[in-house]
C-alpha cells in the first residue's frame, strides 16, 4: 500500500502489537504525530518531558515484559531522552524509541535542532539506525523491534529525517527479519550442562547466584524448581527480587553493598557459584580479589561478552536462562542428594538469625523501613513497587516481601534518579488494576515531578510514597561514614510543600507525620484513585545497613547495632 | 599490566555508521587504536577492517566479544597467526643519493615509485616491525614526509 513515511510508523508499531506510546512532539516529528492524529490503533501518553517518555516506556517494559516504545522529536528532545535510553540500556530493557531528525538535505549543517543522535545514543543503544531511504523504513522497524527483544534486550532507537517521514513509498512490513550478522540466542550445549551437574553434585555449598536475567528470560518458576529440587538456597540482586519469592525458605535474600548479612556470607563462604542471568556487579561483587575465594564458578548468562567478564569462570553456559535451568533440573533429577548441602543450609541459618535483615523501630518517629513493611503488609503481592535511587530504594528493596518476578521495577545499573514516577506511570499502563506505588525520596522526586500532571490527565492514579529525611539521604549517608560528616550539599531543608505540589498538578496530596496518618493516608489514596504524593517525615539520619564500604570485601560489613547473639549460638 | 600487541580483522557490512560502532568501543575504554585499514571486500557487500592494538589480554578479550555483539559485524578474528603487512610512503629531498635510496627501498621489498624536480618517494610493503626498521634506516637521508599505512592482515 501507499503512504507516507509517518504512517509506516504508526502501521509498523500497530504491526508489532503496541497499544501504547509515549511521547512528546516537535518539529522534526511532526508528521509522525500528524499521522497518530488520524489513527486509533495505539493510545498516545503526552509526557511532560522526554525524559519521563523514555523511562515510562521502560517501565511498561518491565512490568509486562513487552517492548516500550517512545517518541520524540530531534535535538533538545532526543538529547532529553538520553538519560532514558541509557537507563534502559544498563539494565537491558527493550524498548524502541523513535526520533525526529531534520530533513536530510540539512543533516551535518547544524540545522535548526539537529544533533547527531546516532553518535549520541551509540554507547547506550543495543543498536540504532538513522534511516536514509523510505523503501528501507518498514525493514528498519521491523528490525528495530526484533533486535530490542531478542537475546540480550536492550534499547533501540530509530532516527528519522523529516523528508522521509513526509515523502510515498510502498509499505509492506516484512514477516521476518534477514540479519545474517546479528547474534542470535545461542542454543544452551548440553555438553556445558553435564559438566555444570557434575560439579554441583560435588560441590558442599553451592549457592544460586539470581540476576536481573532471570527476570527478563521469564525463568523464575524454573528457578524455584531448582532451587527445590536441589535445595540449594539462593542469593538474589537488586535487579532479582521477586524470583525466588520473600517467602521461600531458600531465599537468603539480597547480596550486595547493602545486601543482608546471611547472603553476603553465603557469597564468601560458598565453594560453587551457579550465576543465573547475574554480571558480577562490583555493587555486587566488593573488592573483586577478595570476591568468593573458595568458589568455583558456573555462569549462565546469554551474553557471552558478560562470561569471565570480571569473574573467572569454571564452567561458561552461553544461553537462556529459562532453558538452561530447565536442562540443569533434568540433568540434576534423580542424583542429586537433598540432604547433601544440610550442613550449609544450617550454617547460613545461623548466620541469618544472627545478623537478621532488622531495624530499630521508634515511637517518636517514623522510620523509613517501617513504611516499607506497612506497605508490604498492606499490599504485598498486590501491588507493583517502582523506585527512584537513593537510600529509599534500598529499603524497599530490603523490606518489601516481593514474591514475583516484574513486580519491582528500579534503576539499577544506571541508578536513575527520576526514574520512579514515570516507570510507575508505565506499569500502570500496563496494568491498570493493579496498585502501583512509586517509593520515592524527597531529592529523586522532584527530578521528574513534572509527570504528575501526566498522571493526572491520563487518570493513572499512581501513589508516591516520599520517604522525606530532608536530605539526599545515600549520599549524605557516604559523607557521614567517608566524609567525617561535612555535609556537603546534600542538606534539602529547604522544601517544596509537597502536599500542594499534587494538589496543584490536580493530585492529592497527604503530610504525614504518625504511624497512624500513614495507614490512614494510604487507604485513602487508594480509595481516591488519583496520583498521590504521600509525604512522610522520616528519622532523618537513618542509615541503609548493612553496608559494605565501597572496594571493601563483601564479608566486610558494616552492620547494624541490634544483632542476635542468642540465636547464633545454637 | 601485562601489554600485547593485537591484530583484529573484523568484517563487517558496508554501511556508513559501523566504522564509528567499532571505534567507539575502544574509545569507551581508553583504547588505542595503533593502525587501522578499512577496504570493500571484492564481490560483495562487506568490508573488512582490520586494527592493531596493545593492551592487556582480557580487555583485549572483552573488546573482541563486544566486537562479535555488533550487529553489522559478520566475523571477528584475534590470534596470533596472522601474516601482517604495512606500507609506508617516504619522500626524499633530490638533494640525497637517489642510488643510495633506491637500494636501501629495495632492501626492503621496495621501490622509488615517483622522482619529481626536487624530491623523490619511495615505497615500502613489509612486516611492520620491517617498516620500523627501514624508516630508521631512511633518517639518514633526511626524509621531507613519511605517511605510513595501517596494517593489513590475513590468516595463516
Ligand atoms: C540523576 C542522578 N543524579 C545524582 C545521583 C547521585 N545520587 C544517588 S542517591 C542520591 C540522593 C537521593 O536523594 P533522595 O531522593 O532524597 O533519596 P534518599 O537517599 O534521601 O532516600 C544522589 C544525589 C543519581 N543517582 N542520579
Ligand atoms: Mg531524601
Amino acid at each position: 500500500m501507499q503512504m507516507n513515511g509517518a504512517q509506516m510508523v504508526c502501521e509498523a508499531l500497530v504491526a508489532e502489537g503496541v497499544k501504547t506510546v509515549f511521547g512528546y512532539p516537535g518539529g522534526a516529528i511532526m508528521n509522525v504525530y500528524d499521522a497518530i492524529y488520524k489513527q486509533d490503533g495505539f493510545e498516545h501518553i503526552l509526557n511532560r518531558h522526554e525524559q519521563a517518555s523514555v523511562h515510562a516506556a521502560d517501565g511498561y517494559a518491565r512490568a509486562s515484559g513487552e517492548v516500550g516504545v517512545a517518541m520524540v522529536t530531534s535535538g533538545p528532545g532526543f538529547t532529553n531522552a538520553v538519560t532514558g535510553l541509557a537507563t534502559a540500556y544498563m539494565d537491558s530493557i527493550p524498548l524502541v524509541v523513535i526520533s525526529g531528525q531534520v530533513p536530510q538535505i540539512l543533516l551535518g549543517t547544524d540545522g535548526f535542532q539537529e544533533i547527531d543522535a546516532i553518535g549520541i545514543s551509540r554507547p547506550c543503544t543495543k543498536h540504532n539506525y538513522l534511516v536514509r531511504d523510505i523503501a528501507e523504513l518498514p525493514r528498519i522497524l521491523k528490525e528495530a523491534f526484533h533486535i530490542a527483544r531478542t537475546g540480550r534486550p536492550g534499547p533501540v532507537l530509530v532516527d528519522i529525517p523529516k523528508d522521509i517521514t513526509a515523502e510515498m513509498g510502498e509499505f509492506v512490513y516484512p514477516e521476518s527479519v534477514d540479519l545474517p550478522s546479528y547474534m542470535t540466542i545461542p542454543k544452551v550445549e548440553s555438553s556445558a550442562i553435564e559438566l555444570a551437574v557434575e560439579a554441583i553434585l560435588k560441590a558442599k555449598k553451592p549457592l544460586i547466584y539470581i540476576g536481573g536475567g532471570a527476570v527478563l528470560s521469564n525463568a523464575s518458576e524454573a528457578i524455584r524448581a531448582f532451587a527445590e529440587l536441589s535445595q540449594i538456597p539462593a542469593v538474589e540482586t537488586l535487579m532479582a527480587l521477586g524470583v525466588m519469592g520473600a517467602e521461600n525458605p531458600l531465599r537468603l535474600g539480597m547480596l550486595g553493598m547493602h545486601g543482608n548479612y546471611a547472603s553476603n556470607m553465603a557469597m564468601s563462604e560458598t565453594d560453587l557459584i551457579i550465576s543465573l542471568g547475574a554480571r558480577f556487579d562490583d555493587r555486587v561483587t566488593g573488592k573483586l580479589s577478595e570476591f568468593a575465594q573458595y568458589a568455583k564458578v558456573i555462569h549462565v548468562d546469554i551474553d557471552p561478552a558478560n562470561i569471565s567478564k570480571l569473574v573467572a569462570v569454571d564452567y561458561p553456559i552461553v544461553g537462556d536462562v529459562k532453558e538452561a535451568v530447565e536442562m540443569l533440573v533434568s540433568g540434576l533429577k534423580g542424583k542429586v542428594q537433598t540432604k547433601q548441602y544440610d550442613d550449609w543450609r544450617e550454617i547460613l541459618a545461623r548466620y541469618d538469625a544472627l545478623y537478621p535483615q532488622s531495624f530499630e523501630d521508634s515511637d517518636e518517629i517514623i522510620k523509613p523501613q517501617w513504611v516499607i513493611e506497612r506497605l508490604g503488609e498492606t499490599l504485598g503481592e498486590e501491588a507493583i513497587v517502582t523506585s527512584d535511587v537513593g537510600q529509599h530504594q534500598m529499603w524497599a528493596a530490603q523490606h518489601y516481601p516481593f514474591d514475583r518476578p516484574r513486580q519491582w521495577i528500579n534503576s539499577g545499573g544506571l541508578g536513575t534518579m527520576g526514574f520512579g514516577l514515570p516507570a510507575a506511570l508505565g506499569a500502570k499502563k500496563a496494568f491498570p488494576n493493579k496498585t502501583v506505588i512509586n517509593v520515592t525520596g524527597d531529592g529523586s522526586i522532584l527530578m521528574n515531578v513534572q509527570e504528575l500532571v501526566t498522571a493526572s490527565e491520563y487518570k493513572i492514579p499512581v501513589i508516591n510514597v516520599i520517604l522525606n529525611n530532608h536530605f539526599l539521604g545515600m549520599v549524605r549517608q557516604w559523607q557521614t561514614f567517608f566524609y567525617e560528616e561535612r555535609y556537603s550539599e546534600t542538606d534539602l531543608t529547604f522544601q517544596p510543600n509537597f502536599k500542594a505540589l499534587a494538589e496543584a498538578c490536580h493530585g492529592i496530596g497527604y503530610d504525614v507525620t504518625t504511624k497512624e496518618e500513614f495507614d490512614m493516608a494510604l487507604k485513602d489514596a487508594i480509595e481516591q484513585d488519583k496520583v498521590a504524593f504521600i509525604n512522610i517525615q522520616v528519622a532523618r539520619f537513618e542509615n541503609v545497613l548493612p553496608m559494605v564500604p565501597a572496594n571493601a570485601a563483601l564479608n566486610n560489613m558494616m552492620l547494624p547495632k541490634i544483632a542476635n547473639p542468642d540465636k547464633g549460638e545454637k | 599490566m601485562n601489554e600485547v600487541r593485537r591484530v583484529i580483522s573484523i568484517v563487517v557490512e558496508n554501511e556508513s555508521s559501523v566504522l564509528s560502532r567499532v571505534a567507539g568501543l575502544f574509545a569507551g575504554r581508553g583504547y588505542n587504536i595503533e593502525t587501522l585499514t578499512v577496504a570493500p571486500i571484492p564481490n560483495s557487500k562487506r568490508s573488512r577492517i582490520t586494527i592493531a592494538t596493545k593492551g592487556d589480554e582480557r580487555t583485549i578479550a572483552q573488546i573482541t566479544k563486544q566486537l562479535n555483539k555488533l550487529i553489522p559485524v559478520y566475523e571477528v578474528v584475534e590470534h596470533n597467526e596472522m601474516v601482517e603487512k604495512e606500507m609506508v610512503l617516504v619522500k626524499f629531498p633530490l638533494s640525497e643519493p637517489l642510488a643510495d635510496i633506491e637500494v636501501l627501498c629495495e632492501a626492503y621489498n621496495g621501490t622509488i615509485v615517483n622522482v619529481g624536480v626536487d624530491m623523490c618517494i619511495g615505497m615500502v610493503a613489509d612486516e611492520p616491525c620491517r617498516i620500523k626498521h627501514f624508516i630508521e634506516a631512511s633518517a639518514r637521508f633526511n626524509p621531507i614526509e613519511i605517511v605510513r599505512g595501517g596494517v593489513v592482515a590475513i590468516e595463516r
